[in-house]
Order: C-alpha cells, then structure tokens, then sequence
C-alpha cells in the first residue's frame, strides 16, 4: 500500500518534470495562504490581544507592563460574579441539551430504521438552517408578557393574568437548550449508531436490564460522542450573546456582553481584552479536560461534528 | 430497548409521545414567526386580527412600512448579501488550497499545522471579533503614525466584517474539501498523467470535476453562516448593518411584524438552499 503510493508520487513528480526546487516551490504556494490566514486573522490578533491585556497606558503613547486589569476582575465582585455565573449556566445547558438530546439520538440511531430515521433526523436538522436571530424572535413572540403563551395560560384559567416568562434564567436556558441540540444530536447520532446491536442482545439475554445495559454498554461505547457534543455545546453557549441578551433583557448578566461593554460601548480595551481572554481561557480549559477525561485527540473529535 | 428486543407498551408510547413533543419544541418557534408575519396587528402579538399582507407590501402611504418599502431592512439584507458573497469566495478558495495541502504536501510540521487550522472553530466568536478588530486598528495606527497612510479598511467596517467571519468559516471550507479529496482515487490522476496529460489539463478535467460537489456544498455552507452569523459580526461591524445585526437592534427595541416577514422570507431561502443541496447529492 505504502509502497504503491510513494511509487504514485514519484511517477507524479516525474512527469510534472519536478525536480526538488520545483516541488518545493508548489509547497511554498500552497503552504503561503494559509499561514496567512493563520498568523495575520488568528495568531497574531491574539498576541495583540494579549499585550492588550498586559499594558496600562501612562502617557501619551507610553505603556507599561500590569496586572491591574486581571486584578479588577478578582477585586470587583461584579465581574466574577457574572463570569462564575455564565460558566455555571452554560455547564447546565449543556447537561439538559445532553439529557434531551440523547432518547431522539437512539431513536434516530436504534428504532426508527430507513426512511423513518433519515426522516426524523432531517426534521431535526430543518431549524438549524434558520438564522439564530429568528429562532429567537420566535420565543420572544411565544414568552413575552404580550405573547402567545401567557395569553394561552390566561385562557386556560391557570394564570389570572398574563406573566412574563421572558428575562428568567429558565428562558435563557430554554434559548441555550434549543439552540444546541443539534450540535448534541450529530456526535451522539454517529456514535450510537457505530454501536453493535449484538452486543445489547447478549446482555439482554444474559439477563441485564435496561439500565444497566445503558450504564455498562451503551454509555461506555458512546462516550466519545458524548464528549464530543457536550465541548461543541459547552463552547457554543459560553460564547453566545444573543440569545442571553434578548431572552435575558438587562438582567441576563452573560459574560460576553460584559467584553462587549468594556470593548465597544466603554472603549476600555484593556479591560475588554482580559475579559477575552478570561473566556478564552475557560473555554479552552474545558475542552482539554473534557477530552483528557475520554483520552481522545482534539482532531478527532473536531472532525467528528 | 432495541426493536429486536422486547419492549413493553408503555416504553413505546413514551417514545413515540417524547418525538412528537420533541419535533413540536424544535418548529413552534418557527412557525409562531411565520404566522405573526400576517396579523393584521401594529405588533408580533396574540390576539389574531385577521390576515393580511401589509408586512409585505405595506408603505407609508398605508401607515405601515412592510418589507418591500423598508429601506433599511432591504439594504441590510444587500448588505449581508455582499459580506456573504465576499466571505463564500474566500473561504472555498482557501479550503481548497489548504485541502491540497493537507492532502498531498509532506512538510515538517504538517501536523501542527492542521490542529491549529482546527481551532477557529474553537474560539468563540466574539473572541475572535475583538482580537481581530485589536489586531487591525493597531495596523492601521502604525501606518497612520509612521506614514500617515489612511487605512480605512482596517477600521470596523464591512472589510473587517468580512475578514472575521472567513477568519473560522474557512476552516469548515477546509474540512469539506478535504474529506472529499482524500477519497480520490489517484489512480485516475496517474492513468491521466500516463496518457500524456499535463497537470493543469488534470486538475480542470478530473480533479476538479470530482470536487464539484464539495466545492458547492461548503459554498453553500458559507454563505448562509455567514449570513447568519452575529457575534464576531457585531464586534466588527461599522456604520453599514448587516441583516442580523439591524434584526437585533430591532428586536431590542420591540419591532412591528415586518420582522416576522423578513424572517419568513429568511426561512424559505434557507429551505431554498438546503433542498437544492440535498437534491444535489450523489447517493453514498
């Protein structure tokens, strides 16, 4: 196999007349735009960033080494009271989406065969190719005090008057949740469906029951693609804004408007930047811990959603 | 559990009764919008008052501006059209590039380097929107000063919206191509070769016939993300709004249904493309 292949390539060299500058040379053209859209959008934005993050302004176009805007962040309640605050949220999005998430996933994977189940996915999938900003104009007109849900529990006789169920943590939950199922659904889909039915079978027929064949086989065989779903999903909700912004109102309290704040409407960049990369830094932290737990590759997991 | 085993009653209609409820959570939303786009109502609200098109036709004259005299809304969708156009080409032509690369170069570090083209993906947005709009307007203040060159450009603006939006589609456009080129079988490349074909006559006739459907599959894919995309966008966004984030600032402020309308308008577009890409499909 191995053998074939570099037999391929010298042949292909040949008859590109390539000689060792001239291949050298297509590797250089192939290799130069992305390191251009690595260093100048990713690398280096984040260096400057980081700088960003470190300096105090001390006059006129002078600058000097600080702490001062990761010790703000320590020091005022404010801000880590929100950032605890967003990373606890997102922690229990995560779990519900994985929770909700997991029957449609063996249904889809398990049950439902042929038809059915690319049916049933496809219709999962539908929401997804609509912008988020429509998603939630669609709860905001559901859960506002004026909206269709109030009115439908007036009618019902539970509520005498209309409540407002926008700007409550359950809504930004519920905003969080339906955002995210399909990130959860895809990585479970593919690694239910990997999972040998025999093998259910036999535990069945040794006499286990139906959670200890979830605990013991199911579970174990699918964590990959539950790792996988629950970083998507965890990153995702860390990282959004609109959805805690509009279904929150002013109380949603998510540390990304906070960045917003300091960056654009205070033009504090400084801070705005120790902010990022508080974020980052928790985002990234959770990544590895998730795939530290499974011992899995990050580019496999990335590959798999 | 599975079919092959037995499962009691009542587990079969618990399933049956959870999809349904499921399926109903995930289209309530949508279809709540949809129908809101034709109240005869000043406001996206219940009770129903009766059907009408004044979202859609409505203009001042008729004391409501519908979608097709809101001429904000409508430059903002050309706007959005422009930024997504931009980014589309971008990002397809850099995938497939780099899918060449990661396919066929060997290089020290080649490794290294595919992770990192990985984690764009795992950056949030508004992290990226904020270092990149760091990163540029330090650019366009060392020309200012240095040169007194005027970098426009590199302030917010459509450019930088651009930039930030190809700066993580790219790598879903990476992906795409990738996976497709890695299937192709190089036999055929060879074959072509021996018969006396040169590389470009190779690449136009065989190789990029064969990635036809990835090139527009991840075309697709980034247009309508960038179109959809808001958190880098808005960090990078200047006097010109894209559609998403005139929609926010409209939302925030309480809006007449002629957001209902132009989400409709969204939903059947997006419908448009999904169904022109799955048709296109070849079978597996």
């Amino acid at each position: 196999m191995i053998d074939t292949r570099t037999r391929t390539d010298a042949r292909a060299a040949r008859h590109a007349g390539g000689g060792p500058w001239q291949a050298r040379l297509t590797l250089s053209l192939l290799l130069a735009p992305a390191l251009l859209w690595l260093g100048a959008l990713i690398v280096l934005p984040h260096i400057e960033l980081a700088i960003l993050s470190l300096r105090k302004m001390v006059g006129p176009h002078r600058y000097e080494f600080t702490l001062g805007q990761y010790a703000t962040f320590f020091k005022e309640p404010l801000y880590w009271h929100v950032f605890v605050r967003t990373a606890f949220m997102s922690v229990t999005a995560t779990l519900l989406t994985l929770v909700l998430a997991f029957p449609i996933a063996w249904v889809i994977a398990k049950i439902a065969r042929g038809r059915a189940s690319s049916g049933l996915f496809m219709l999962c999938l539908i929401p997804f190719w609509v912008s988020e900003t429509v998603r939630t104009l669609g709860w905001m007109i559901l859960l506002r005090q004026s909206g269709v849900l109030p009115a439908l529990l007036v009618k019902l006789g539970i509520t005498a008057v209309p409540v407002e169920l926008l700007y409550h943590d359950a809504t930004i939950l519920v905003g969080l949740i339906y955002g995210s199922l399909l990130f959860m659904l895809i990585p479970l889909i593919s690694s239910l469906e990997s999972l040998d039915n025999a093998l259910i079978e036999a535990a069945y027929d040794l006499g286990a029951g139906g959670f200890a064949i979830l605990r013991t086989i199911v579970i174990p065989h699918a964590a990959p693609g539950i790792t996988a779903g629950c970083i998507v999903v965890f990153m995702l909700t860390l990282g959004n804004y609109l959805t805690p912004t509009l279904l929150g109102g002013k109380d949603s309290q998510w540390f990304t408007e906070q960045i917003y704040t300091q960056f654009i409407t205070r033009f504090n960049w400084e801070q705005g930047a120790a902010f990022g990369f508080l974020l980052l830094g928790l985002s990234t932290l959770m990544v590895i811990a998730g795939l530290r737990l499974t011992g899995q590759r990050f580019g496999d997991v990335m590959r798999r959603t | 559990m599975i079919p092959s085993l037995p499962r009691p009653a009542w587990l079969r209609a618990a399933t049956t009764g959870y999809v349904i409820l499921f399926i109903a959570f995930l289209f309530l939303p949508l279809i709540i919008v949809a129908v809101f786009a034709f109240n005869d109502a000043p406001y996206p609200a219940p009770p129903w008052r009766g059907f009408t098109l004044d979202w859609f036709l409505g203009n001042a004259a008729r004391g409501r501006i519908g979608l097709f005299a809101d001429s904000d809304l409508l430059a903002s969708i050309g706007t959005s059209a422009i930024v997504a156009g931009g980014v589309t080409l971008l990002s397809v032509g850099l995938g497939t590039v780099n899918a060449f690369l990661l396919e066929r170069g060997s290089f020290p570090g080649k490794q290294a380097l595919s992770v990192l083209m990985l984690a764009p993906l795992v950056i949030p947005g508004v992290i990226l929107g904020i270092s990149i709009l760091a990163f540029a307007s330090r650019i366009a203040d060392f020309a200012d000063d240095r040169f007194g060159w005027d970098m426009d450009f590199l302030r917010p603006g459509l450019p930088l919206v651009i930039l930030g939006q190809f700066s993580f589609i790219a790598t879903i456009a990476t992906l795409t191509v990738s996976a497709r080129l890695r299937r192709f079988d190089r036999t055929l490349e060879e074959a072509a070769l021996n018969l006396g074909a040169s590389r470009a006559a190779v690449f136009a006739t065989i190789l990029l016939p064969y990635l036809r459907p990835a090139l527009l599959g991840s075309a697709a894919i980034a247009f309508l993300m960038s179109f959809e995309d808001f958190n880098t966008t808005l960090m990078l966004v200047g006097a010109d709004s894209p559609l998403t984030v005139m929609m926010y600032g409209r939302m925030r402020e309480g809006a007449t249904p002629v957001l209902n309308a132009v989400s409709l308008f969204l939903m059947l577009a997006s419908a448009a493309l999904a169904l022109t890409l799955l048709r296109r499909r070849p079978p597996a």
